[in-house]
């Protein structure tokens, strides 16, 4: 019975993927895989429909990049502070705050992006849309960043204390120590947290589809809005979808490629780990 | 018991209260002085009182059964223990004849750090190449010029019995070595910097007896150039290689003399019942 | 001293590096901590004013003033009733299997790595499964049900790491002397083990549930509408049995939809709203994690003494 508990989740997984690629199948065979993966313009419920998905993955990859422009020197910066420099007590105290800012649900970061950052950041950005990229990047970031620095901090605390006193025992500064020893034996470790946290980001749902707007817009300008491809996903469902149209199955092929992509940084970064933990 | 050995030692030092210090028989210079050192991990004092002199260019070893404050005792050489919050040292290490106390606190524990070299129980390589290991301590005092480097890193490794070994492969990670090339490597590491003061912490305790062997075989030769401070839990260990032998016993310096005169005419029971024996 | 002027300067700078290094740490530590207090003054600021007892028992409406978020929290409770009895059960049952029944094989080494890769799918494509199996493939439609499963299907992985986790952190002394005193496996589990791992269970629960209470992408997907002015029959009725199972199968709207709903509106008013459920939210999640938090604190303390 026990058995079966553990079983479900590989029954899900596999679930998961028979629901993703059996409800887009019939977008597959109407739309070649050439024109989806190359076409400019995703115009679906449009009369003279385009279905390219450069668009959405071009503002998806925008996104989750500023997102993790942000959350690498800040989560490197913390990740280091909190496993190399700060005392025992502080730590105890600053990892509940971030464990806090973890809990904020993705949509209250939403209302936050659009609401609060995005009017604070037209008066510093020329040209700022009131749908954009930048805003909803950056609090994207914050957003991971408790992530990547438990699972990056994680990683460092592994590495032996005796590679630390050796390191020290050269007369290493804590900077140094953290830089050439600490960092270079919890590589695997630390380049898994910002795999993981760019498949969150990714993947992140609310955020951008609150404050990036919904409208498909392949462009190389983030401070345009653009749908990513959680946003449209968003915005398919909240109209009226008749199960088993052409419109229908565009958001399962959608999915199935938002997957294929987290699937695989998710599985790089499970590998990574695993090595990791077993070097160690 | 020969009478050469015996015949002309005074039998007391002027600092010893408790302690049996015998002085040697021939004027050696003293590279460093211990005087009533005492240390406190939080409330729990690890050392007593310890005094105890320390000669150029010689093996000292400290033994005594496990608890009795000889690792601790060889970590207040190198301030190893500020690592760790609550430790708290008093009394003196002079380092002669530059006149630092290492133990003060108004001298950082980089600069002692700097000064004295150490090699750990379990072989610490960092996770770098073979070459990068030995020139840690380099770049760590500003030496970044190549032909120096080099040259001082063939030396260090030649120094350690190690070069011919891996002369040929000087880039590959230093984790492809065998466990005693491994403990040769940190020696070269704790080398390359020509330190004042070698430690070497049971170094041989993770090897087995060949590599065993091939290191204190190495001590023999290293001595000529460096003052060596071993901690080592083997007796036979200590009678090999070591010129004066200090014996430890819950935080006390028991008996500090010649290595030949501590182990066949201790002055104190309590040295005869561990060196035949009899505890610890 | 004097004599090693040089050494004087590596160690001058090294305290410069390790000073500098600490001061940054602790810049970016503060503006992570000020992003989350701009965040919280901000929702506080929009939306406390319209926190009322008129908010919590009128339903959405038309104009901002007099709309509520009855239907909405009364959906996320039911909503979140379902999931923790489904989750909680299954994801420690799945736990208890992979640390204390499961051999060594390829089997078990598949289950651990898909329970880490489910851990990492977007909750979308939980949303995604759910649309196209639960309400279309079984045809169970846009229910309590359904919302319930798919948020149990997406927090099962947290679960289930947190029940091995504590699991593991039970002493095997303590399962050896079970054993020694002649109880068989299933005795040692449910009679040893499982009491002595309740308190990290329930922490790795109540996280699981404050994240589920606030996701809204699943819940958008399966096709939850988002205008419900009315409440899903009670559970719990006057005449015998006194509970129904009706409500199961009611359309349904949660607090995170109803304020994703109000952000996309343009009028301010509704933006109000919107804060006002976001506050109310927040506060939710943060008091179930800071519980979590101060269980494992106590935990850890616990087990230190």
């Amino acid at each position: 019975m026990l058995f079966a508990c553990a079983a479900l989740s590989v029954a899900i997984t596999a679930a998961i993927v028979w629901v993703l690629v059996s409800e887009s199948w019939m977008f597959f065979s109407q739309i070649p895989l050439v024109t989806f993966l190359t076409d400019t313009q995703w115009t679906p419920v449009f009369t003279n429909a385009r279905y390219g998905i450069l668009p959405l993955l071009t503002a998806t990859l925008w996104a989750a990049g500023i997102a993790m422009a942000v959350a690498t020197p800040l989560g490197l910066v913390l990740s280091i502070y909190l496993s190399e420099f700060a005392g025992p007590r502080v730590r105890e105290i600053l990892k509940p705050i971030l464990e806090m800012l973890a809990a904020v649900p993705t949509v209250v970061f939403g209302y936050f992006a659009l609401l609060f950052l995005t009017p604070l950041a037209k008066q510093f950005i020329p040209g700022l849309s009131g749908f954009n990229l930048l805003v909803p990047g950056f609090v994207l970031g914050i957003m991971i960043l408790p992530y990547v620095v438990t699972i990056s901090e994680d990683a460092m605390r592994a590495v032996p204390m005796t590679l630390r006193e050796g390191a020290f025992a050269l007369g290493m500064s804590r900077w140094r120590t953290a830089f050439s020893v600490v960092i270079p034996g919890a590589f695997s470790g630390v380049t898994a947290a910002y795999l993981l946290a760019f498949s969150r980001a990714v993947g992140e749902t609310m955020i951008v589809a609150i404050a990036a707007g919904q409208n498909p817009n392949l462009t190389g300008d983030p401070r345009e809005g653009a749908a990513t491809i959680t946003a449209y996903i968003v915005q398919m469902s909240l109209g009226d979808l008749p199960h088993g149209t052409l419109a229908y199955s565009t958001i399962f092929a959608t999915g199935l490629v938002l997957f294929v992509i987290t699937l695989g940084f998710n599985v790089l970064g499970f590998v990574l780990r695993r090595k990791f933990r077993e070097a160690y | 018991m020969s009478d050469s050995m015996n015949a002309p030692h005074p039998i007391r030092d002027t600092s010893g209260d408790q302690t049996m210090t015998q002085a040697p028989a021939t004027e050696t210079p003293v590279r460093a002085q211990v005087r009533d050192l005492k240390f406190w991990y939080g409330k729990f004092q690890a050392l007593n009182g310890v005094s105890m002199p320390i000669y150029d260019r010689k093996v000292t070893a400290i033994i005594g059964p496990s608890g009795c404050g000889k690792s601790t005792l060889l970590r207040c050489f190198n301030r190893i223990h500020d690592l760790y919050p609550g430790s708290r040292y008093n009394g003196e290490i002079n380092l002669a004849p530059e006149g630092v106390n290492l133990v003060d606190k108004g001298i950082d524990p980089i600069l002692v750090r700097l000064l004295v070299g150490m090699v750990f129980q379990k072989p610490n390589p960092f996770p770098k190449s073979i070459f990068e290991n030995v020139a840690a301590g380099l770049y760590v005092r500003g030496i970044r010029n190549r032909t120096e480097v080099e040259g001082r890193v063939e030396e260090a490794l030649t120094q350690a019995a190690l070069w011919n070994e891996v002369k040929d492969r000087l880039s590959k990670p230093a984790f492809e070595l065998s466990g005693g090339q491994q403990q040769r490597l940190c020696i070269a590491r704790a080398l390359a910097p020509k330190p004042k003061l070698l430690l070497l912490d049971e170094p041989t305790s993770a090897l087995d007896p060949i590599a065993t062997a091939k290191i204190e075989e190495l001590m023999d030769s290293l001595v000529k150039d460096v003052t060596i401070l071993i901690v080592t839990h083997n007796l036979s260990q200590a009678a090999r290689i070591s010129k004066y032998t200090a014996f430890m016993h819950m935080g006390d310096l028991i008996e500090f003399a010649e290595t030949e005169q501590l182990f066949t005419n201790p002055a104190v029971s309590r040295t005869q019942d561990y060196v035949t024996g009899r505890f610890g | 001293m004097a004599d090693h002027p040089s050494e004087k300067r590596i160690v001058a700078k090294a305290k410069v590096q390790d000073l500098s290094f600490s001061i940054l740490g602790i810049i970016v530590l503060f503006f992570a901590m000020a992003m989350l207090a701009t965040l919280i003054g901000d929702l506080l600021a929009d939306g406390l004013g319209r926190i009322s007892k008129q908010f919590l028992t009128d339903f959405p409406s038309r104009r901002p003033s007099e709309a509520g978020i009855l239907s909405a929290w009364v959906g996320t409770t039911l909503v979140m009733f379902v999931t923790a009895l489904l989750a909680i059960p299954l994801g420690v049952g799945a736990g208890l299997y992979l640390e204390e029944y499961a051999p060594r094989n390829w089997l078990s080494d598949l289950i651990e790595i898909n329970v880490s890769n489910l851990a990492g799918v977007p909750s979308i494509i939980y949303g995604l499964l759910a649309l196209g199996f639960f309400v279309y493939g079984l045809g169970m439609g846009q229910t309590i049900l359904v919302g319930g499963m798919v948020l149990a299907l997406l927090i099962l992985p947290i679960v289930i790491v947190a029940t091995r986790e504590a699991v593991r952190a039970v002493p095997s002394g303590l399962r050896e002397s079970a054993y020694g005193i002649g109880c068989n496996r299933w005795q040692v589990v449910w009679q040893y083990v499982l009491p002595s791992a309740r308190p990290g269970i329930l922490t790795g629960a109540i996280v699981g549930l404050s994240r589920a209470i606030g996701e809204t992408a699943p819940i958008i997907t399966i096709g939850a509408l988002t205008f419900i002015a009315f409440l899903p029959p009670s559970p719990i009725q006057a005449s015998p049995p006194f509970v129904n199972a009706d409500w199961l199968t009611s359309p349904f709207t949660v607090m995170p939809i109803q304020m994703f709903n109000w952000t996309s509106r343009p009028q301010a008013g509704f933006h109000e709203n919107a804060a006002a459920t976001g506050v109310l939210l927040l506060g939710m999640t943060l008091i179930m994690n800071g519980f979590a938090i101060y269980l494992r604190y106590r935990l850890r303390r616990g087990l230190r003494s």
